[in-house]
């Protein structure tokens, strides 16, 4: 009937992993010169559909069509064939190689560097000119920006001609003016007729930048729907599957005693970058106060150096007494002792061994501690009680302290972390990223958890890239950005507009 | 998650590997025109079939063991100890010092001075390369081989120029006294009724070993400083985040290894040579790495590894003087058990885990 | 010490850093890959014993180089499986390699000549001769050139020729073709290469295929042209030397060339202990020397003169991740 086929069609696609279903008879249809979104919780199965329209995996079942045209993409080198370029969320670039090394990797023209390097450098000048992308040919990666390493993995893609654009999550790691920069570029790419895919969980990016919108949870495709036509609220439902309600049952906060006390803190990192650029940070008894910000302005490096385990200068006192920044006496052990526990921001590269058994990993941080230690011995059946002690408080699923750590849910492995940090009755408790990967249902649980030890008059400190958690869970706010606190904000006075603003760095 | 249940993974594993290694030495075997059969026949005769042949086992057994759990301490720590051979080397400087220069008044005390003296030695061995790796970061795979053509370097100097007696043309030092030679197991055992062969060269080490097995199981399954050395070995973000120094662990547990590896020096240089020549260690610190990809860095599959090559060093050496198998056919062995054990370890693993998946499915 | 003694030690450096260089650029070859290879003694070890023997079979020294390289090509690809298709521990898998060389050279020379493990001595067509390049003896007469000419430039077997051309062939391939930009790639980020649809595992392949090419004409070089035939364990840790020089080299093609050279230098002194006592007028031990490309390479890595960094990478097996 003379309508345009659309650009990219997948037909009933599915895609097991062992028991765990990720793609269930997924269709979609993306018309060419459209932003399609996708939008899903972790693990909704976004990253898995992208995977196997770039090739990385095989569907088990359902077909895929590129401009009416049935395509099998058994590996990446088909998709790039197929006109697909993906930019994914971690970047894939050689970072001691030029720009241009990088952009022609794998697209070479003839066996020698030589002329191929200078037709690159002819067509990237087109490509920037045209898309108004622009980038030093000859700057080595690990010199730029992320911003700018992003701009180089579109031009990649442009430069190997690719129709349709799959971004992965492109802002997790952007600043917000960064992210807009991005959504101008992507814009100008849609005016020339190119097909573009955004994968992201969150909402505002959806309802800015695309055209159509599908949605995915547990593995399915919940609707697809025009952004015009539908509401974030809408959105956040099909989502989740029920109304979110993301509001803590909570008194007000009745702050005492500063417990956290920071001063000018400075952190240099070890490839000699100031990521911590001098603040300054209370956190009293009986509140809880939020550091929101984009991943990568500080708050990570801020755990760190709270936790014991990254140096820096300045000054940080507990209960009134000054912390070591440095040094011997810097350290996780010290740390505990003196009250400060610790939730980490990645659960299974610190806060768990996954090979250890549930009752070890309730050990790890205390293994030294009266109770668990007497004299060079272990006191594994004391640490076996208590572990069984904790899971049956926290509802851990199995309630098994020999399973090792890898068997358990995400949910349940953060649920044995959070109860070898709470029931140690810390007077300062440091949270990162609390609830990320973990189900709906446990993360009523952890907030009720964190919010009850603040009733019992102790501090907490959320460190959290989530919005929605940090204005939901924290009695007061602090933004992040570059290395700086922007400014303060009481929860209950301010909305994610304003906070916005401030991670961008737009102080008002 | 776990696809394979605990018991497949600390036997299957390791005796597939193994029954792997035997099949292509069989046709190695075959391969130079003798009887693979005729030839474990032989082996298991010459190794097992006299106290004699039990004598040489477990005196071979006995230096597998000091090795093999010496790269199994690092192998818990994350570190490839790839130096045994060197640690044991200087260990054995440390054993001849203690018994030539040191007049001890019982052997039991010559015995005590010289593991201090070997476990200081070896340990002292490993501290450069641990270091280089705590605080520079140098890799200390390459370092520590490095360390044993260094050693054997110091070595062959000291021995050459320093230590060896006026008029001697060997690179070797003069014999122990008297006193610091060791019980063997014929001693040892005959108070007990036990006739051992009184040639064999097994000795009181072989208990020294057992002991030191029972310890390290101890020291890593017991104590916080083990449970220290495993966290490491798993994740060194979470080591950090717990308070586990990585430079402290790093040290400790390559001080320990090189002390294991250099204790190895009481067996064979003070037990069996009583004096120190160029190449007293034969290769053992190498052996160490099959026996603890074999043991699975646990002490007591150490323990069974270290007899079983124990056994392959002597039945070879039974071999190769009954046939025209060469000795070197156990070194051969040794590569496919590193190979399989260590190496193709997933190769042998994937079909099993497949397997077991089609078993619990099947169940489901 | 006189001017011929001199380029005599210099010759003999050329000699002895040639089974280093060639091996050095396998190893190079590999771990600009990703693929760390302390195997390269190995497959040195398992190539001269099997060109030393089908050449004393054959009598034909081209066919023995050819068996050579077919050997060392064969571990190289059991150090392929085990580290690529299977994504073993590369380091064990290396360590294996070298007691697998071990014991089979002395198994099957054994089995095939009886000689306690040696080959026959190799003579006439057995043995790469040493090449007199043209006009050596007219220049004879030249002062310095002469010399330099006829005792240092000429006079070494082809192998020899081919190694030192290895050197600028191996830098024009890793920075001047397409293949060495995408070699260089998959050893620092081998996803960057996979997602531009190159396939890594053919890379790598490839890369230790080469490496094993190229050991395959070192250990021919040990066992047919340095010396007329195979003994026992006759690489003598050239393996590990090449090793150390090619992280002295920090993994470029014209520096492995130094490395080699220096270390080939000490190679020579250990034999001259006369050249050191007049020029240092002290005994130095030939030990001590053996062992001093061993303390070099440690104080390299231990990053006190400049820091050695390897291809990021390496060692590491690669999982396709999103």
């Amino acid at each position: 009937m003379g309508e345009q086929a659309p650009a990219i069609e997948l037909k009933g696609i599915s895609k097991a992993f062992g028991p765990v279903q990720a793609n269930k008879d997924i269709s979609i249809r993306v018309m060419p010169g459209t932003i399609h979104g996708i939008i899903g919780e972790n693990g909704a199965g976004k990253s898995t559909l992208m995977s196997i329209l770039y090739g990385f995996y095989k569907a088990d079942k359902g077909e895929i069509f590129i401009s009416g045209q049935k395509t099998e993409i058994p590996d990446s080198q088909a998709a790039i064939a197929a006109g697909i370029g993906m930019v994914f969320q971690h970047f894939k670039l050689v970072e001691n190689f030029t720009v241009l090394e990088n952009i022609i990797l794998g697209a070479e023209d003839g066996g020698l560097l030589t002329p191929s390097l200078a037709k690159a450098r002819k067509t990237l000048l087109e490509l920037e000119h045209e898309y108004g992308l622009n980038v030093d040919p000859d700057a080595v990666i690990e010199e730029l920006g992320v911003g700018m390493q992003q701009r180089v993995e579109i031009l990649k893609a442009l430069y190997r001609q690719a129709d349709i654009l799959i971004l992965d999550e492109p802002t997790g790691v952007l600043t917000p003016a960064e992210a807009d920069q991005l959504f101008r570029i992507l814009d100008r790419l849609r005016q020339e007729g190119k097909t573009i895919i955004l994968i992201t969980h969150k909402l505002r990016e959806i309802m800015e930048a695309t055209d159509t919108v599908s949605v995915m949870r547990r593995g399915e495709m919940t609707a697809t729907v025009k952004t015009s036509e539908t509401s974030p609220a809408e959105l956040a439902e099909l989502m989740v599957g029920r109304k979110v309600l993301l509001r803590v049952d909570k008194t007000p906060a009745k702050p005492g005693n500063v417990v956290l006390d920071v001063k000018g803190l400075r952190v240099v990192d070890d490839k000699g970058v100031e990521r911590i650029k001098g603040i300054d940070l209370q956190v009293r008894a009986g509140e809880i106060v939020g550091i929101a910000g984009v991943a990568g302005n500080g708050q990570s490096e801020l755990l760190e150096v709270l936790g014991g385990y990254a140096d820096a200068t300045g000054e940080i006192r507990v209960n009134g007494q000054p912390l070591e920044l440095s040094g011997k006496l810097a350290d996780g052990r010290t740390r505990r002792a003196r009250g400060i526990a610790h939730v980490p921001e990645d659960r299974q590269r610190e806060g768990l061994i996954m090979d250890f058994s549930a009752w070890e990993n309730t050990a790890f941080g205390y293994h030294r501690d009266p109770g668990y230690q007497s004299g060079v011995l272990l006191n594994n059946a004391a640490i076996r009680t208590d572990t069984e002690e904790k899971m049956n408080r926290f509802d851990v699923r199995p309630p098994n302290p020999a399973l090792a750590a890898k068997n358990f849910s995400g949910g349940n492995q953060q649920k044995i972390v959070l109860a070898r940090e709470i029931e140690r009755n810390p007077d300062l408790l440091l949270v990162g990223q609390p609830t990320r990967g973990v189900d709906i249902g446990a993360i009523e649980f952890i907030h009720q958890q964190i919010v009850a030890l603040r009733d019992k008059g102790k501090a907490v400190l959320l460190v959290s890239v989530e919005l929605e958690e940090i204005l939901a869970l924290a009695d007061r706010v602090a933004v992040m950005f570059d290395g700086h606190i922007m400014g303060e904000r009481l929860s209950a006075e301010t909305d994610e507009k304003e906070l916005g603003l401030l991670m961008a760095g737009v102080t008002a | 998650m776990d696809v394979m249940p605990k018991w497949a993974e600390v036997t299957l594993v390791p005796l597939i590997s193994l029954v792997l290694a035997a099949l292509l030495s069989a046709l190695v075997i075959l391969a130079i025109g003798e009887d693979p059969v005729e030839a474990v026949n032989l082996m298991v005769t010459g190794a097992l079939g006299s106290t004699y042949g039990w004598g040489y086992t477990l005196y071979y057994a006995t230096n597998f063991l000091f090795t093999g759990l010496a790269v199994s301490v690092a192998f818990h720590a994350g570190l490839f100890n790839i130096g045994g051979e060197g640690q044991a080397m200087l260990g054995g400087l440390g054993v001849a010092l203690a018994c030539l220069f040191i007049p001890w008044p019982h052997w039991t005390l010559a015995l005590l001075g010289a593991s201090v003296a070997a476990a200081v030695f070896g340990a002292a061995w490993a501290a450069i390369p641990a270091f280089l790796q705590a605080k520079r970061g140098s890799h200390i795979v390459i370092t520590t081989i490095m360390f044993n053509f260094i050693g054997a370097a110091v070595l062959n100097y000291v021995l050459v120029n320093l230590m060896r007696p006026p008029g001697s043309m060997d690179p070797a030092t003069a014999r122990f006294p008297e006193i610091t030679h060791l019980p063997t197991l014929h001693d040892i055992l005959l108070p007990l009724g036990i006739n051992f062969s009184k040639s064999a060269p097994a000795n009181v080490t072989f208990i020294i070993a057992l002991l030191a097995c029972v310890l390290v199981w101890f020291l890593l399954w017991r104590t916080w400083l083990g449970y220290e050395i495993r966290s490491y070995g798993k994740s060194e973000p979470g080591a950090k985040y717990a308070g586990i120094s990585p430079v402290a662990i790093t040290m400790i547990a390559m001080l320990i290894s090189g002390a294991l590896a250099g204790l190895m020096a009481i067996n064979n240089v003070m037990g069996e040579a009583e004096r120190l020549v160029l190449n007293a260690v034969e290769g053992a610190g190498f052996i160490g790495i099959a026996v603890a990809l074999m043991g699975r860095s646990h002490p007591f599959g150490v323990l069974l590894a270290a007899i079983l090559f124990g056994f392959l060093y002597q039945g070879g050496a039974e071999l190769a003087l009954w046939t025209s198998i060469p000795r070197e056919l156990i070194v051969v062995i040794q590569a496919l058990v590193i190979l399989f054990t260590g190496a193709l370890d997933n190769m042998v693993r994937m079909p099993l885990e497949r397997l077991f998946l089609m078993l619990r499915r099947g169940n489901a | 010490m006189d001017f011929l003694t001199f380029v005599q030690l210099l010759d003999s450096t050329v000699r002895l850093a040639t089974p280093l260089l060639l091996a050095c650029l396998a190893g190079l070859f590999s771990e600009r890959a990703g693929i760390f290879d302390i195997g390269l003694e190995g497959k040195m070890l398992a190539a001269a014993f099997f060109s030393a023997a089908i050449a004393a079979v054959t009598g034909s020294v081209w066919l023995g180089l050819l068996a050579g390289i077919t050997a060392s090509m064969a571990f190289s690809l059991l150090h392929g499986v085990a580290s690529i298709t299977f994504r073993g521990n590369q380091l064990i898998s290396g360590v294996a390699i070298n007691f697998l060389a071990a014991g089979l050279t002395v198994l099957i020379a054994q089995d095939w000549f009886s000689q306690g493990g040696r080959t026959p001595s190799l003579m006439g067509g057995g043995r790469f001769e040493p090449i007199t390049l043209p006009f050596a003896d007219a220049l004879d007469g030249v002062p310095v050139l002469g010399p330099i000419y006829r005792e240092l430039i000429s006079g070494h077997s082809i192998l020899v020729y081919v190694a030192f051309a290895m050197v600028p062939l191996t830098w024009w391939i890793l920075f001047r073709t397409r293949f060495g930009l995408r070699l260089r790639a998959v050893g620092e980020n081998p996803a960057a290469v996979d997602t531009a649809g190159v396939s890594v595992v053919g890379l790598r392949y490839a890369a230790v295929i080469i490496c094993g090419v190229l050991c395959g004409i070192a250990g021919a070089y040990l066992s047919t042209a340095l010396q007329a035939g195979f003994v026992k364990d006759m690489s003598a840790g050239r393996g590990f030397i090449a090793l150390a020089a090619l992280i002295f080299a920090k993994w470029r093609p014209w520096y492995a060339l130094y490395a080699t050279l220096l270390f080939g230098l000490f190679g020579a002194l250990e034999t001259r202990p006369d050249v050191i006592e007049g020029l240092f007028g002290l005994k130095v031990q030939g030990a001590l020397l053996g062992a001093l490309p061993y303390v070099m390479t440690v104080i390299i890595l231990a990053g006190f003169v400049g820091k050695a960094i390897p291809p990021r990478a390496g060692g590491k097996p690669y999982v396709k991740e999103r």
